[in-house]
């Protein structure tokens, strides 16, 4: 038997009508496979989006992981921290699942050890803050402002000096969190030519 | 090979455990030390002030361990302060917490370059931290004059363990004699 003749034989099996199962085992069996599998599917899409799972392999864990352990995002005064998620991927689904392609180059890189070395990674590290500065400046911050809402900012709690730069940048919306605040949970790259501010 | 590891380990065994209550004999010598120095240690005595080399220590006895003054919290007023005298450099009158300043980056001169001066309103750094020592003056910051926390720090509001009388220039020739001043 050829492969043409495998696949029509496949293909006449899907397309022609059920001879032993009922409509109604196929329509409930078809739904509950439906919930077994989209199940299963987000419960691993959020595996993937633990801090565990980030902090899984050494390039992580060793570099950024490291680096944020000192920040005030990672250990304050009320406890409330943000994990790795939080702050690099997408709340909403289709944003989500986007990020979630594009981070297949960062398997690729995990397997052929783009930055499995400190010095490679720092020697990458100014291409890689690019990216993350480019995504965020595009989507206004968004995953600041998840938890950094303006509108429940209390300006006055804040010191002057945070607060007058607020009301007169953030405010006004010439500027976005990531202009000014760059590198506040990991170390910044070398910053020759980055405007700031 | 096997006999002599058993034999090895049953003296360790031994050897260890009449260690062990050789240390745990010493305490019973003077018993009547260690609830003394509980509780008062801020306290100095007059013997152990003028032995004490270590004002850290605040004057507690080596076997006693001092009661730890709660950590100082940075000012954060953003107030600008006196400087006690002309050549000082300027205190930060800001929490700096997490600002990185290394060979990659300087925070500080986000706000205070004086490029970037005038969008937040931060003092610009003077002129002179732009030149070389042979007086040029670069487009960036003097690598000299790079490291800001060399010269210019934060202030707490902690107490000082050492009280100190400077009086600034200003104050000594206000208050010198009519005589002096000729």
């Amino acid at each position: 038997m050829s492969w043409r003749e495998r696949i029509l034989r496949i293909w006449r099996i899907f397309n022609s009508p059920s001879r032993h199962f009922s409509l109604m085992f196929l329509t409930l069996g078809g739904f509950i496979a439906g919930i077994v599998f989209w199940g299963g599917f987000n419960t691993a899409l959020e595996v993937t989006n633990t801090e565990t799972f980030c902090t899984g392999c050494h390039e992580m864990q060793d570099n950024v992981f490291a680096e944020l352990k000192s920040t005030i995002h990672y250990s304050n005064r009320s406890g409330v921290r943000a994990t790795c998620p939080d702050c690099h991927v997408p709340h909403q689904w289709t944003d989500k699942i986007a990020r979630k392609m594009q981070a297949s180059k960062e398997v690729w890189g995990k397997v052929f050890g783009t930055i499995d070395t400190r010095e490679k990674f720092l020697a990458k590290r100014r291409e890689l803050a690019e990216h993350e500065w480019a995504r965020l400046k595009a989507n206004d911050s968004l995953e600041c402002r998840n938890c950094h809402d303006y509108g429940s900012m209390d300006i006055t709690r804040q010191s002057p000096r945070a607060g007058a730069i607020h009301e007169r940048h953030l405010l006004s919306g010439d500027k976005t969190c990531i202009d000014c605040h760059k590198g506040i949970a990991h170390q910044l790259p070398d910053m020759a030519g980055v405007p700031q501010g | 090979m096997k006999p002599m590891q058993i034999l090895a380990f049953i003296i360790v065994l031994i050897v260890g455990v009449g260690l062990g209550r050789g240390c745990g004999n010493t305490p019973t010598h003077k018993p009547e030390a260690a609830p003394a120095a509980k509780g008062t240690v801020a306290v100095p005595t007059t013997t152990q002030a003028s032995k004490s080399i270590d004002a850290m220590r605040r004057g507690a006895d080596l076997k006693s361990e001092p009661e730890s003054l709660p950590l100082a919290r940075v000012e954060n007023t953003d107030i600008r302060r006196e400087r006690a005298y002309p050549m000082q450099p300027p205190t930060i009158p800001h929490a700096i917490d997490g600002y990185q300043v290394d060979q990659h980056a300087n925070r500080c001169m986000l706000c205070h370059g004086q490029a970037n001066s005038a969008q937040f309103q931060a003092p610009p750094v003077s002129v002179t931290h732009y030149m070389d020592r042979d007086s040029q003056v670069l487009a960036e910051i003097s690598p000299r004059r790079y490291f800001c926390v060399q010269c210019h720090v934060v202030q707490t509001d902690a107490q000082p363990l050492i009280a100190n009388d400077f009086t600034g220039a200003d104050a000594i020739l206000a208050a010198a004699p009519e005589t002096a001043k000729e």
